[in-house]
């Protein structure tokens, strides 16, 4: 046997090491992504859930400017949490639609009056169809989508304030 | 005051453990006979400390002391007193302590017994062994104190995790931590005649009654674990392929190698640096697997007492004793002569190829258990599941059996091929006949499924050619123990064959009254009510079984749905009853709208194999350790002159 294939265990053992250790410095990530980050929306037509607000189609959402997909529930309260943040990237220039999750009407005109109204069109998903259609496991989340209806990035959870120039960022980068 | 005094001998184990430590390695560099005799009674001390300071904890355990931590959040004043007992080891400290003392008791008893090995050698295997043991008294003391105590005193405690309440499960971890520890005692002897260089058959048949001893214990674990996981979880299954069965799995695979390798080196002196390796990665493994099952970073239905920090404290351990072992092993082997040669048709070479595809097999379990970390590292999330393992791993199972029937008919140095062809006839004819039998009989099964009955068949018939026209009385134990062992492996895999191509499940809306058909069996629901136990409470159903006439005699099972006060958690309690062909398995699941209940029933024709297979190979390498302590006894006398 050849002098150097004895460290070779060594080496090996060396990888093994580094390999586990990284994962013990970055721990593992337990968020459920989106398959579907970079990949057009589904085909889908949602009715509207709040008197004089359209509902939302696949359609609306590819006029070649690029928006925010919100998921929401009135029930959920994460979603009141990140309420003003949404006012505050409508005020930016951002054009915000919803999906309102196991919803009634009462509840979400209810919610919209009492904590804001940053949406265009709101569709009703009450089987959840269209939330598990573009890979969201909760709500809140919010997807930014660019002008040909693909899915660019995916924000899981509520949106803090730090989080909106980066949602900003990311509508500028999704012409 | 017992918490004090646990603590306190801890501590003095802790600094014997550094004391031995100090005077095994300046006393074999300055060559002071005073400080290496005294080396021999430091480590049987410090193995007393150990087991004192661990007898204490389950002392308090017992006595049910809500002032200690641990205790007031692993126990429960109202808990049976087998599980107070098993509560002390079922929780990261308690089992860390058990660790220690036991990897301590092992460095007492090579302080005690060993009288084969040269003195330099057994000097710096007993420094060796201290090494390690400071690593986990550091642990203990700094990160995980097992007698911290709770003020103020809890009222009572939280109990011990329900699914660990099972008399099996209570002397599981003990039983794997005598095997994985005891592996250690390999790695320390490896790690001593590396550094005195004597490595040869003295040191190999020295090491070899530890290796048997610590692979006994390690096969009853993972025969009783794989036995506790079939009837606690309820899954019908006997194997999972969980990164923790494989923490347990990979260390037996690498001590299997060992086993054998090591008859290689004690008989012909040959393969001397692949030995000293194996020794290593014997230890490594079951490190690897402890680091595994504690530090979180794999996700695992049996995972416990995971906690990140744990894990680097561990993984420091790791890098220290593995790669201070491995870069000795790169320093020193090259200059370990390389022992006698042979050919490859001969008891070596079998026992080369046995190591071989042991190795491509630990290779194959090792990748799959770590190949989800990888894939996170690269930005993937995956799980790798029994379809690759079986897939992967199954076919050169099959070919390490088929590798056991030839092996032990070949003689030492070289064998003659014709000879060989003749001795193997009847196994391999026993063989073929089986898979026609079986094809003929049973159509369509698995291609692995019917060369594993077949090889299980063929192996059977082998098993029994070393002793086959020998004199009983004049046959060595260690022979017996081989056949046994060898045995028990077909025993075991006809059990897998059988159970993976036979077994017939069903899943059915249960209406009281109706009958239900899973393989010969007629299963009827008759009602469901409650129960009451000493800690917990239960619905259980009524299920009566019977096979052939209507009218013929019934089997009555209870399988029940749990529901455990402290911690709150409901488990399934599988009903199981054991024929000589095989098990019915019941499950109770929850009741629908309807009122209909899920039942989950299981026909699993000879499953029982498996397990009494199990045994057989432990009861096999009890029997050569007998064997092999018995001869070496008679050789005890000169040694002890020479000391």
């Amino acid at each position: 046997m050849t002098r150097w294939k004895l460290w070779l265990p060594l080496i090996a053992f060396m990888a093994l090491l580094g390999l586990v250790g990284s994962r013990l410095i970055v721990p593992p990530d337990t968020q459920v992504k989106s398959a579907l980050v970079g990949k057009p929306l589904p085909e889908f037509a949602l009715p509207g859930i709040v008197q004089g607000k359209p509902g939302l189609t696949r359609a609306d959402l590819a006029t070649g400017k690029p928006r925010l997909l919100n998921v929401f529930a009135s029930w959920c309260v994460p979603c009141i949490a990140e309420a003003p943040q949404l006012m505050k990237l409508k005020a930016a220039g951002a054009q915000i639609d919803a999906v309102a999750i196991r919803d009634t009407p009462e509840a979400v005109t209810a919610f919209l009056s009492r904590h804001g109204d940053p949406y265009t069109r709101i569709g009703d998903d009450a089987q959840r169809v269209v939330q598990i259609g573009i890979g969201s496991s909760g709500v809140p989340e919010t997807f930014v989508i660019d002008g040909q209806g693909r899915i660019a990035a995916q924000h899981i959870g509520d949106i803090r304030d730090d989080d909106v120039p980066k949602l900003l960022a990311a509508l500028a980068a999704a012409k | 005051m017992i918490a004090e005094a646990g603590l306190a001998a801890l501590w003095f184990a802790a600094a014997l453990a550094l004391l031995q430590l100090a005077m095994a390695g300046l006393g074999l560099w300055l060559k002071q006979d005073e400080l290496i005799a005294a080396v021999r009674p430091v480590a049987i001390v410090q193995g007393l400390l150990a087991a004192l300071s661990f007898g204490l904890l389950v002392t308090l355990f017992l006595q049910s002391d809500m002032s200690v931590l641990l205790v007031a959040t692993n126990s429960h004043s109202a808990k049976p007193l087998l599980y107070k007992f098993a509560g002390a080891w079922g929780n990261h400290e308690g089992s860390m302590l058990l660790w220690v003392t036991v990897l301590a008791l092992a460095g007492a008893a090579i302080g005690l017994i060993e009288r084969k090995l040269d003195r330099a050698t057994l000097t710096a295997t007993l420094g060796a062994q201290a090494f390690i043991a400071i690593g986990f008294y550091a642990f203990l003391l700094t990160a995980s104190n097992p007698f911290a105590r709770l003020s103020p005193a809890a009222a009572d405690g939280m109990g011990l995790n329900p699914l660990l309440q099972d008399p099996g499960l209570a002397f599981h971890p003990p039983t794997l931590y005598f095997g994985y520890v005891g592996l250690s005692i390999a790695f320390s002897f490896a790690v001593g005649a590396m550094v005195t260089r004597e490595v040869g058959p003295v040191f190999a048949r020295a090491m070899r009654p530890w290796v048997l001893a610590a692979w006994v214990f390690l096969t009853i674990g993972i025969t009783a674990g794989s036995y506790w996981a079939y009837y606690e979880l309820g899954w019908g299954g006997w194997w999972f392929w969980d990164p923790v069965e494989n923490a347990s799995l990979m260390p037996w695979l690498a001590a299997t190698a060992l086993l054998h390798s090591v008859n290689v080196l004690a008989a012909r002196d040959g393969l001397r640096a692949w030995t000293l390796m194996l020794a290593v990665v014997v230890f490594s493994m079951s490190m690897v697997g402890t680091f595994l099952v504690r530090s979180g970073i794999l996700t695992s239905v049996h995972a416990f007492a995971v906690d990140p920090t744990r894990g680097s404290f561990i993984l420091v351990l790791l890098a220290i004793y593995i790669g201070g072992a491995l870069v000795l092993y790169g320093a020193r082997v090259g200059r370990v002569k390389a022992g006698q040669g042979f050919d490859l048709l001969s008891r070596e070479g079998g026992l080369v190829l046995n190591n071989l595809l042991l190795s491509v097999i630990l290779g194959i379990v090792l990748i799959g258990t770590l190949y989800p970390i990888l894939a996170q590292a690269m930005g993937q999330q995956l799980s790798v599941g029994p379809p690759f393992f079986n897939k992967a791993a199954g076919p050169i199972a099959l070919a390490l059996v088929a590798a056991m029937m030839v092996g032990p008919l070949l003689k030492w140095r070289r064998d003659d091929a014709n000879a060989l062809l003749g001795k193997i006839t009847v196994p391999v004819a026993v063989s073929a006949v089986t898979m026609a039998l079986t094809f003929v009989i049973a159509g369509s099964i698995g291609w692995m499924e019917l060369v594993g009955l077949g090889l299980a068949a063929g192996l059977a018939v082998a098993s029994f050619a070393p002793v086959w026209k020998r004199n009983p009385l004049r046959t060595p134990m260690f022979t017996w123990g081989m056949m046994v062992a060898h045995f028990g492996v077909a025993v075991s895999l006809a059990g897998m064959a059988a159970d993976s191509a036979f077994t017939s499940e069903r899943l059915v809306a249960a209406r009281y009254g109706q009958p239900y058909y899973v393989g010969p069996y007629r299963v009827v629901l008759n009602g469901v009510a409650p129960t009451i136990g000493e800690n917990w409470s239960a619905v259980e159903g009524r299920v009566t079984a019977s096979r052939g006439p209507v009218d013929g005699p019934m089997i009555l099972l209870r399988p029940q749905r749990r529901f455990y006060s402290s911690p709150p958690t409901d488990t399934a309690e599988a009903a199981i009853a054991t024929r000589v062909d095989g098990q019915l398995y019941a499950v109770l699941g929850t009741q629908d709208a309807e009122g209909r209940w899920q039942l989950r029933l299981w026909w699993k024709p000879f499953v029982t194999l498996i397990w009494f297979g199990g045994g057989l190979i432990a009861l096999g390498g009890a029997l050569s350790l007998i064997g092999r302590v018995r001869r070496a006894r008679r050789n005890v006398k000169r040694w002890e002159e020479a000391w």
